[in-house]
């Protein structure tokens, strides 16, 4: 990977920011590059989307980083300029008049280094603003296909870029001292629990989020002292075993495909019926809702996140829980799940069941702001003032809610809340709803 | 020729022939590129979604309660002005005649009165909807030639309509000429720039209403 800086002599109608740069391409073959990706996923509905919008600017409303800081550049659609800008000048219906009265001017490299701030550091693609849209424009889905456009022409955030290659390789975004595998039967000792791993058969193959092997081993023990209450035929598999998918992130398209192909491949080894996708919103996503587009064809087992599936359990009278004594709680909804993937009722089943006195966030459900870390956010190191900036008004709803305790279901978010405890000095603890539930088996 | 005939004559029919080529070259031009086919299973039905993006086409129209505090001022600015432009392009009673000239159907006319009113509350909120996209930092950011040019051809309209009811500035057949010089240049414009929201705003609103639905997320 390159240190080098990209030419920023022609600077657009944001900021200039430093940029990080992979290959050694000149300006041209980047711009052509970002565009033919772009051009890539091209279709009636994202020329719907570029063609809809009437820069009404309501998004920014519906957007943290712009509340946050009044700054118009975090503007959501704002963030998506140079591929409007490219589409109109060289593939919608009236390019060739654009380019006849030069309305639309071409993008350069430069534009393309400034936007990644936009595009990576300053959105969460948490999709809070396709909600908000009057022209019902779903900009995250824009701003998706943007980042894969900056990723091919290289111009993805180098920690982003790193551990999604590293992922690709060997199936783990880092290295670490001693392989997952080995760190899950590890936590498995250390908590008394089976770890079921690389079972030829089982019903329920289930994955787990680097960040709880790394921060939160109880969240991983609980999945499977859970799975082991059902009696469910479960296993890991070692050659499938992360969860999260860097490539989604980093906008790599292909590297994406393989690390959810890993899975998709051990599922189908061990002849699952289901997949159970520990509690991490993007892989969620990934997993849910772009596998099968990038499989080339439905998976042929059902994906459910870890919350959806207890919920089914306990509906069929399988899973007992008892009372949980925790006093006031509140429950952060991470946006992969809620708002972009439809998974909302689930967690405040289990919740009803523990028994648990619920106290809402002031914006809750398909209208939580987002924690600020995701959609890779947390691993961008430079991105940290302005992540901390856009996530005091969450932590100030979670204080105002006056609940002792603060649950979510996603690893990052606990995670993202955890780095803003020590840096805020805050007095709360995010805690696992699936640990909760762990806790208090019947 | 008089500047009035040109107007109303060969400028009109150049004028609706770009508008209706431009719109459904634009149209065509997005619908017909591909579809991308979603793989992934649904957790609502196609036939269910469906309806539930239809629902949405009209649901956006109000924000969600959750956004008004912060939007409410610029949607009602931009609400109020659509109504007024409404009233007037279909309640006066020249512009019914004009449309049943070409299409053959008229409606019941408010009086003059009530139209000039109407018309320049309506001009008045224009020039607010401009100074707001002038002040307004974000508005300012995301602002191109698109925007201003298609607010000045919109107000040009209303302007001229208004010298015209008044007699003022020149003889009546001039201002005439002017106000529909002005909408010709509007029916010229129209394709290029985002007036064309008003036909793809639907589309748009239902489309992300559908797959929102196929997930079963909130729309």
């Amino acid at each position: 990977m390159s240190a080098q800086s990209v030419n920023t002599a022609t600077i657009g109608s944001v900021r200039a920011m430093p940029a990080d740069v992979q290959g050694d391409l000149n300006d041209q073959v980047r711009v052509e590059r970002a565009m033919q990706s772009f051009a890539m996923d091209y279709g009636a509905m994202t020329a719907l989307r570029l063609e809809s919008c009437i820069h009404c600017g309501i998004c920014a409303d519906a957007c943290h980083f712009y509340i946050a800081t009044e700054d118009p550049q975090y503007t959501p659609v704002l963030k998506v300029e140079p591929f409007k800008q490219a589409y109109k000048r060289e593939a919608g219906p009236f390019a060739f008049f654009f380019k006849l009265f030069g309305l639309k001017r071409r993008v350069t490299t430069g534009e393309l280094g400034n936007w990644q701030h936009l595009l990576f550091d300053s959105c969460n693609m948490c999709g809070r603003c396709s909600l908000i849209c009057p022209m019902g424009i779903d900009v995250s889905a824009l701003i998706e296909q943007a980042r894969r456009s900056m990723f091919d022409a290289g111009l993805a955030p180098a920690e982003l870029y790193a551990k999604a290659k590293h992922q690709e390789q060997t199936g783990q975004p880092e290295s670490s001292a001693e392989p997952y595998r080995e760190k899950l039967q590890a936590i498995g000792k250390q908590h008394r629990v089976e770890i079921p791993m690389d079972k030829p058969q089982a019903e329920v193959m289930l994955c787990v989020p680097r960040t709880d092997i790394e921060h939160y081993p109880k969240a991983v023990a609980a999945l499977a002292r859970v799975m082991q209450h059902l009696s469910v035929a479960c296993t890991f598999r070692s050659e499938g075993l992360v969860a999260e998918n860097y490539g989604y992130y980093a906008g790599g398209r292909d590297w994406q495909r393989q690390i959810s192909l890993k899975l998709i491949e051990q599922a189908l080894a061990c002849h699952a019926k289901m997949l159970v996708v520990p509690e991490c919103g993007h892989a969620y996503t990934a997993l849910r809702w772009e596998a099968a587009e990038l499989y080339g064809k439905p998976l042929p087992f059902r994906v459910l996140h870890v919350t959806e599936y207890l919920a089914e359990q306990l509906d069929a009278g399988k899973l007992k829980l008892r009372r949980a004594d925790s006093g006031a709680v509140t429950f952060h909804d991470p946006c992969q799940l809620v708002r972009k993937g439809g998974v909302m009722q689930a967690p405040r089943r289990l919740m009803q069941a523990l028994g648990l006195d619920l106290h809402e966030l002031e914006n809750n459900r398909a209208f939580s702001y987002c924690c600020g870390g995701g959609g890779g956010v947390l691993d961008i190191k430079r991105a940290a003032p302005l992540r901390y900036r856009a996530m005091e008004s969450k932590l100030r709803e979670v204080d105002d809610t006056g609940a002792g305790t603060f649950l979510t279901s996603c690893s990052d978010c606990r995670a993202t809340f955890d780095d803003a405890k020590a840096h805020f000095n805050w007095d709360k603890s995010p805690h696992s709803l699936l640990e909760l539930v762990a806790d208090n088996l019947g | 020729m008089e500047l009035l005939e040109f107007a109303r004559g060969p400028a009109l029919k150049v004028a609706l022939a770009v508008f209706c080529f431009g719109v459904s070259w634009r149209l065509v031009g997005t619908i017909l590129l591909r579809y991308h086919r979603h793989l992934s299973v649904p957790r609502v039905g196609f036939f269910k979604s469906a309806m539930l993006g239809l629902l949405v086409g009209g649901s956006r129209s109000w924000p969600h309660p959750q956004f008004i505090k912060r939007t409410g001022y610029g949607e009602a600015l931009g609400y109020s002005y659509h109504i007024g432009l409404f009233i007037v392009i279909l309640f006066f009673a020249p512009h019914v005649l004009f449309i049943k000239s070409l299409f053959g159907v008229s409606w019941p006319v408010l009086s003059s009165s009530i139209i000039t009113i109407i018309a320049v509350l309506t001009f008045t909120l224009l020039l607010a909807v401009l100074f707001r996209r002038l002040t307004y930092s974000v508005l300012r950011k995301l602002s191109n030639f698109d925007d201003y040019f298609s607010w000045f051809v919109t107000t040009l309209v209303i302007v001229t309509g208004l010298m015209a009811t008044a007699h003022f500035g020149a003889r009546y057949e001039t201002l005439m000429a002017w106000h529909i010089l002005s909408f010709d240049l509007l029916l010229i414009w129209y394709p290029f720039g985002k007036l064309m929201h008003a036909f793809y705003i639907f589309p748009s609103r239902m489309i992300n209403g559908y797959f929102l639905a196929r997930k079963g997320a909130p729309s």
